[in-house]
C-alpha cells in the first residue's frame, strides 16, 4: 500500500536524476518519456486502489499521524495525479520535437521531471508544511524551466513570476505558523477537528492568509497579473505544462483547505470566494479580448477558467464540487492542448503574434481540426468536455438560486467564443501576411510526429469525456462526497500504519 | 566591482562559512540545523566569492558544476527514501548501522537519515548556486 502511494512521487525524481546523467544524449529525452509512462501506470494503479478501497493513506518513514508526514490519496488526489501523469507524458513526447539539444544539455528533462514530482507531491501530501515544501520544489524547478534559453524577455517574465510567488510563499508560511500556534498540529486531517477549539475570528484571519497565498498560485482576481506576464515567454512545451498544471495546484490546495479545514464560517469565506470567482472569470476573459498574441490570449483564458473551478468550491454544494472536479480535469487537458497547438502554429507559421501569421486552415487543415476541438471545448460547445463542465456548474448555481454567478458563467462562456474566433480568424482563415503557406510538411517527419501525436491524443480524450461523461461525473460525485464528508479522509489519515 | 578588502576578506570567510555549513548539517541530526540551512550557508560562501572575484573564479573553485551537485543531492535524498525497501520497510524509514561494540556504545552511527540530509544539503547548495551564477552571468 505505501509503495503504491509513494511511487508516483519517487518515479519522477529517479527519472530526473537519470535524465541528468544522459543530458548530452538524445537518450535523456527517451528516459523522460519512459519515466512519465511509468508514472502514468503507477497513478492508474493508485486510482484503482482508491476506487476500490476508498481513501488510502500511508505514513512516511513509519511516523504515524499526527506526528509524521502522511501521504494520502482520496478520489480527488488520485484524479489529479492521473491527469498530471497524462499531461506529463504528452508534453514529454512533444518535447522531442520542441526542445533543442542545447536546452536538453542545460538539464531541461531533469527540471521537467522534478517539476512533475513537485506537482504530484502537492496532490498527495496530507501535511500542510509538506505542501509548502512541494510548492517550493515546483517554484524552483519552474523558474529554471522558465528562464531556460536565457532570452531577455524570459528573464523578465521569470523574475515577475518568482517575485509574486515568493510573496505567496511568505503568506503561506505565515498562515501555517499561526495555524500551528493555534492548534499545535499541521496534519490536515488532524487540523480539521483541531480548529474547532480555535477562536473564529483568528481562524477567519488565517483562512484569509491561505486564500491570498493559494489565490496567487491559482491566479485568482486580483492576484493573477504574474501569469499573463510570464506564460508566453518560455518554450512551448514548458508553457503547456505550466498552463495545464501549475495554477491547478493552487486550485487543488484551495479546494482541500476550504473543504477540510476552513469550514467554520462559509457564509463569509465561501461568499467571498464566490465574488472572487465571478470577478476572476470576467477580468480574465476581458483581458483576453484585448490581447493579440496566441499565447497571451490563452494565458488570460487560464485566469478566466480558474474562476469556474473556484465557483464550484464557493457554491459549496455537492453538485458544485462535482463541477469543480470535473472542470479541473477538462481544463487541464484542453488548456495544455491549446498551448501545444499554439506551439506548432508558431513553429510552422513563424510567430505567435496573431497579426503576423495566417493561412493555417488552407494549408494545414489537420492542425485546424486539432485546434477547433480544444477551442470549442474551452468555450463549452456540446458535446465536448467543456459543455458538461459548464453545464454542471451552472446547474449547481441555479439549484441554490445564485442567479448572478450563473449569469456571469454563461456570459463568460460567450465571450470565450469571441476570443477563440479571433484566433481562428487571424491565424487560420486570413491569408498569411507574407504570402507564406505554412505546412506541417516543412517539419522533418520525426519532429512532426512528436508534435502532432500528443495533440491528437489529448483531443481524443476531450471528445471521449464529452461523449461519455457519465462515468467521469459519477467519479467526480464520489470525490465531491469525500470532500464534503471528510470523516473518511480523517479516519484514513489518523489510522494510517506502516 | 573590484575591491581588495572584499576579496581578501572573502578568502577567509568562504572557508569559515563552509566549515560552519557542515557543522550545521551535522548538528541538524538532533538539534536545530540540518541540510537545508547548511546548504544555504555553504552557498552564501560561494556567492560571496563570486561577488568578490567573479563567477568564473567561483565556478573554478567549485570544481563541479552546480547543477551536477544539485542533482547528486536529489539522488542521495531519493536513495535514502528507496533504500528501506530492501529491508522491507516503508518509504523513508530510517535505516541505522552502528560501528560500536553494542550496548550503550553505538560507536560511529551511519544512517539513511544522514544520507537524506546530505542530499538536501547538496540539492540546496547546488540549486542556489546554479540560479545565482546564472543570474550574475546574465
Amino acid at each position: 500500500m505505501s509503495w503504491l502511494l509513494t511511487a508516483p512521487i519517487a518515479i519522477p525524481f529517479v527519472t530526473g536524476v537519470l535524465a541528468f546523467a544522459l543530458r548530452h544524449y538524445r537518450a535523456g529525452a527517451y528516459v523522460s518519456i519512459a519515466g512519465c509512462a511509468a508514472l502514468l501506470v503507477a497513478s492508474i494503479l493508485l486510482m484503482s486502489e482508491t476506487i476500490a478501497q476508498g481513501v488510502v493513506a500511508a505514513p512516511m518513514g513509519g511516523w504515524v499521524a499526527p506526528f509524521g508526514i502522511i501521504i494520502v490519496a482520496d478520489i480527488l488526489s488520485a484524479i489529479m495525479v492521473v491527469i498530471t501523469a497524462i499531461i506529463a507524458l504528452a508534453v514529454a513526447v512533444y518535447a522531442l520535437g520542441d526542445i533543442d539539444a542545447t536546452m536538453e544539455a542545460q538539464g531541461y528533462h531533469t527540471m521537467y521531471n522534478i517539476l512533475i514530482a513537485g506537482v504530484v507531491g502537492s496532490f498527495l501530501t496530507g501535511d500542510l508544511f509538506n505542501l509548502y515544501v512541494w510548492f517550493e520544489v515546483m517554484l524552483i524547478s519552474s523558474f529554471g524551466l522558465m528562464v531556460l534559453g536565457g532570452r531577455a524577455e524570459q528573464i523578465d517574465g521569470g523574475v515577475k513570476y518568482v517575485a509574486l510567488n515568493l510573496v505567496s510563499t511568505i503568506l503561506f508560511l505565515g498562515g501555517t505558523g499561526l495555524l500551528y500556534g493555534a492548534t499545535g498540529t499541521l496534519n490536515m486531517a488532524d487540523l480539521s477537528t483541531a480548529v474547532a477549539d480555535v477562536d473564529d475570528g483568528l481562524l477567519t484571519l488565517i483562512a484569509m492568509l491561505f486564500m491570498i497565498s493559494f489565490g496567487v498560485k491559482a491566479a485568482l482576481f486580483p492576484l493573477f497579473f504574474w501569469l499573463p506576464a510570464s506564460y508566453h515567454t518560455p518554450s512551448f512545451a514548458v508553457s503547456a505544462v505550466f498552463a495545464g498544471l501549475l495554477t491547478k495546484v493552487g486550485v487543488y490546495a484551495l479546494i482541500r483547505v476550504f473543504t477540510l479545514i476552513f469550514t467554520h464560517d462559509p457564509g463569509f469565506t465561501h461568499t467571498l470566494l464566490l465574488w472572487i470567482a465571478g470577478l476572476t472569470m470576467l477580468t480574465g476573459v476581458l483581458g483576453a479580448a484585448a490581447q493579440s498574441d496566441f499565447r497571451k490570449i490563452l494565458s488570460f483564458h487560464i485566469v478566466s477558467q480558474i474562476g469556474y473551478m473556484i465557483m464550484g468550491l464557493a457554491l459549496f454544494t455537492p453538485l458544485g464540487l462535482v463541477g469543480s472536479v470535473f472542470y479541473l480535469v477538462h481544463h487541464i487537458i484542453v488548456k495544455a492542448n491549446l498551448f501545444l497547438v499554439a506551439g506548432v502554429a508558431g513553429r510552422i507559421a513563424g510567430d505567435s503574434e496573431l497579426s503576423r501569421i495566417g493561412g493555417l486552415y488552407k494549408s494545414t487543415p489537420l492542425l485546424a481540426v486539432l485546434f477547433v476541438i480544444p477551442a470549442f471545448s474551452l468555450a463549452g460547445f456540446p458535446p465536448l468536455s467543456g459543455f458538461w463542465a459548464k453545464f454542471v456548474l451552472v446547474k449547481a448555481s441555479l439549484e441554490i438560486q445564485s442567479w448572478m454567478i450563473a449569469f456571469v458563467a454563461l456570459l463568460v462562456g460567450l465571450l470565450t467564443i469571441y476570443s477563440m474566433t479571433k484566433i481562428w480568424g487571424q491565424a487560420f482563415w486570413e491569408p498569411h501576411p507574407d504570402g507564406r503557406e505554412p505546412t506541417l510538411k516543412s517539419l522533418p517527419i520525426a519532429q512532426r510526429r512528436a508534435l502532432i501525436w500528443p495533440i491528437a491524443a489529448l483531443a481524443v480524450m476531450t471528445i471521449i469525456i464529452g461523449l461519455f461523461p457519465g462515468g467521469f461525473i459519477a467519479l467526480a460525485e464520489r470525490g465531491a462526497h469525500q470532500l464534503l464528508q471528510p470523516a473518511e479522509y480523517i479516519n484514513a489519515v489518523m489510522e494510517a500504519r506502516p | 566591482m573590484k575591491s581588495i578588502i572584499l576579496s581578501v576578506g572573502t578568502r577567509y570567510l568562504v572557508g569559515l562559512l563552509i566549515i560552519f555549513s557542515i557543522y550545521m548539517l551535522m548538528r541538524g541530526h538532533n538539534e536545530p540545523g540540518g541540510g537545508f540551512v547548511g546548504g544555504l550557508i555553504g552557498a552564501v560562501g560561494f556567492v560571496l566569492y563570486a561577488l568578490a572575484s567573479g563567477t568564473e573564479q567561483a565556478r573554478r573553485a567549485l570544481r563541479f558544476s552546480p547543477e551536477g551537485i544539485a542533482v547528486m543531492g536529489v539522488f542521495c535524498a531519493i536513495a535514502a527514501g528507496i533504500i528501506p525497501a530492501f529491508f522491507g520497510d516503508v518509504f523513508f524509514t530510517g535505516q541505522w548501522w552502528y560501528t560500536g561494540p553494542g550496548g550503550d556504545d553505538k560507536g560511529f552511527v551511519l544512517s539513511t537519515v544522514l544520507l537524506f540530509d546530505i542530499g538536501v544539503y547538496l540539492a540546496v547548495f547546488g540549486g542556489i548556486l546554479a540560479l545565482i551564477f546564472a543570474l550574475e552571468e546574465f
